[in-house]
């Protein structure tokens, strides 16, 4: 097992967000987590970061106790989140924020690699590689923050609603990237309003429910779930 | 953001905005007479003394810009005024004092001169050694200020680091006054660096002496403001700085230990403010605990002036003001004694017609 949470709990001050979710991932996998907002997918994905603190919690990663690892070194074991948001750097340029992505990884060789990889991905970054992130149309910037993910080497993606605010399109290029991603060997758990299209190309998926897991299985028995279906699939 | 930022512009409310413009500008017009007057009709000053005002404003400058960076740098990323950091010049001042006074007591004889000691033996060595130990001792006192009194208090209320910079102010004032005792110390420097000697530049049919100490710390200020800027721009850490600068969370998911490079940029900040400490001796001489006070003020001013967050605009805010403080009272016509006024009239005036300085974006929500 590559990933595994378990018996997470997770406190905001006096909000208890997080009470109680267990899941894992196998090495190779996409996994999706998916709810309403408000659920704690992203409290899951952050705690998972080490942003947050697990009060109690387990989070195994490849046999090792992480539940207590501060954010760069999780970074560092090949855990890599693209946030909810994109939160890329606005003032910095598109090749400033690729350089961010590959702050923990000082071989200039590998660096070449993945930037070539990655623009060969996402042509569109290669052209505007000198132009702001801030001044980058909302795809654009999915794209830059998926890429600069990539360039830190990722064993596992954290990838938190890629598909938010999204024209439908734009939507279906971002699953097939996440799909190509994973079939190069990455690893992906990935957290989704839209489950549809989540569970379309899930290999397995869990429901979150106010900070409890209450459904899982594999991606197309959760999209043929009837209770799935009624509250998540507008069914 | 952006729909804030069009609510703030919406016509309705340019009363007030309508009031503030006729009020600058009457202000605008009445100071531009009243130099009109001094510089042309009275005619008191001739193009030697202006040419002194500018020189020693752009030497002042230099060092507000220096303390100004360090403002801008800490507010860029912890949104937070880190009003000790005049004490922290300060330190750098004493620091710097001390190594004079040390070099100056170790003899170092020569044929010519069996009592020289050290400190003129090796002018050069000495006034290196005494700004490397002034910038250590600030950058040691800025980044212990960040760990002991800000680094606990991050998430609370902003309100709250703000006192304890205050606090950690007066503890730095009084701690320095309890070790050093109250009387003003002055700088002896090395003979070749006395002050009121220098080059004599000949402007009409007198001349506008160029001081050395001036001309060091001008020197020194600018290539420490161009380091910065490489630093900042060019480097590992300083894309770090940055990046923690614009969003703490999406820097440590890049693998940046945030903390660690909060710690730098108040290293960073106490060296700039250390060279500006030992700077401050060189070229004035006399100092003592309260040194960092108006410095400090100043160049806060000066960072507000130029954009509070924007590194060129410290710079600029920096020099700015020192200029406006040097060359305004006589431009004017009113009393030397009122320059101190100008900064804080300068200070007023950016908070109620550009709180977010002359090269500053508009605040964001996040960073009021
Ligand atoms: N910074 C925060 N402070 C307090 N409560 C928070 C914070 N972030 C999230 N929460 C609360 O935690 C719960 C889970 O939020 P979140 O993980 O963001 O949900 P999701 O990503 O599934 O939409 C919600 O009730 C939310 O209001
Ligand atoms: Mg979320």
């Amino acid at each position: 097992m590559m990933l595994e949470v378990e018996n997470l709990n997770v406190y905001y001050g006096a909000i208890h967000a997080l009470k109680g979710i267990s899941f894992h991932l196998e090495e190779g996998e996409i996994v999706a987590l998916i709810g309403a907002n408000g659920a704690g997918k992203s409290t899951s994905l952050n705690t998972i970061s080490g942003l947050l603190r697990a009060n109690p919690g387990k989070i195994v990663f490849e046999g090792e106790d992480i539940s207590q690892t501060p954010p760069q070194d999780v970074v560092m074991k090949g855990i890599i989140q693209v946030p909810e948001g994109r939160k890329i750097f606005a003032r910095m340029t598109v090749m400033e924020n690729l350089e961010m992505g590959a702050y923990t990884q000082p071989d200039r060789v590998k660096f070449e690699e993945n930037l070539e990889a990655v623009y060969f991905r996402f042509p569109r970054l290669k052209e505007r590689q000198k132009q702001l992130g801030g001044t980058l149309s909302g795809g654009e910037q999915q794209m830059l923050a998926m890429a600069r993910g990539l360039m830190g080497n990722p064993r596992l993606l954290l990838l938190d609603e890629p598909s938010m605010g999204l024209a439908p399109i734009l939507v279906e290029q971002i699953f097939e990237i996440i799909q190509s991603i994973n079939e190069q060997g990455t690893s992906i758990l990935l957290v989704e309003q839209n489950a549809q299209m989540a569970l379309s190309i899930a290999d397995r998926g869990y429901v979150l429910e106010t900070g409890k897991t209450v459904l899982e299985g594999s991606g197309q028995e959760l999209l043929h779930n009837p209770l799935v279906e009624e509250a998540y699939l507008g069914g | 953001m952006s729909e804030q930022k069009t609510t703030r512009d919406q016509p309705s409310l340019n009363v007030g905005k309508l009031i503030r413009w006729i009020a600058g500008i009457l202000l605008l017009a009445l100071i531009g007479w009243r130099v009109y007057q001094t510089a042309f009709i009275e005619g008191s000053y001739g193009p030697d003394t202006w040419m002194r005002f500018i020189i020693a404003g752009l030497i002042i400058g230099g060092m507000y810009s220096l303390i100004a960076i360090g403002y801008t740098l800490v507010y860029g990323i912890l949104f937070m005024i880190n009003f000790a950091h005049g004490e922290v010049m300060m330190l750098g001042a004493f620091g710097g004092y001390f190594i004079f006074e040390l070099l100056a007591s170790i003899k170092a004889p020569s044929v010519s001169d069996p009592n020289m000691n050290f400190l003129n033996a090796y002018p050069v060595i000495s006034v290196l050694l005494a700004f490397i130990v002034g910038t250590v001792v600030s950058a040691v006192a800025g980044l212990l200020l960040e760990r002991i009194a800000y680094r606990p208090l991050r998430k609370a209320p902003r309100l709250v680091p703000l006192i304890s910079a205050i606090g950690a102010s007066i503890f730095l004032q009084n701690a320095a006054q309890l070790l050093f005792g109250p009387q003003r110390r002055q700088y002896i420097n090395p003979v070749i660096l006395w002050r009121g000697t220098g080059w004599s530049i000949p402007v009409g049919d007198t001349t506008v002496l160029l001081t050395y100490t001036g001309t060091l710390s001008l020197v020194l200020s600018a290539l420490l403001m161009i380091g910065l800027f490489l630093v900042v721009q060019k480097t590992r850490l300083g894309r770090s700085m940055r990046a923690v600068a614009e969003n703490k969370q999406a820097a440590a998911l890049m693998g940046i230990d945030v903390d660690d490079v909060i710690g730098k940029t108040f290293i960073i900040s106490g060296v700039l403010a250390g060279a500006a400490g030992v700077m401050w001796g060189i070229h004035n001489g006399l100092f003592n605990h309260y040194v960092g006070f108006l410095p400090g003020i100043k160049a806060f001013t000066a960072a507000v002036l130029g954009g509070i967050g924007n590194i060129p605009g410290a710079m600029m805010g920096g020099m700015l003001l020192g200029l406006l403080e040097s060359v305004g009272p006589a431009a004017l016509g009113i009393d030397f004694q009122l320059k101190d006024v100008i900064a804080f009239t300068i200070l007023i005036l950016v908070l109620i017609f550009r709180p977010s300085g002359l090269l500053g974006e508009a605040l964001s929500e996040e960073k009021v």
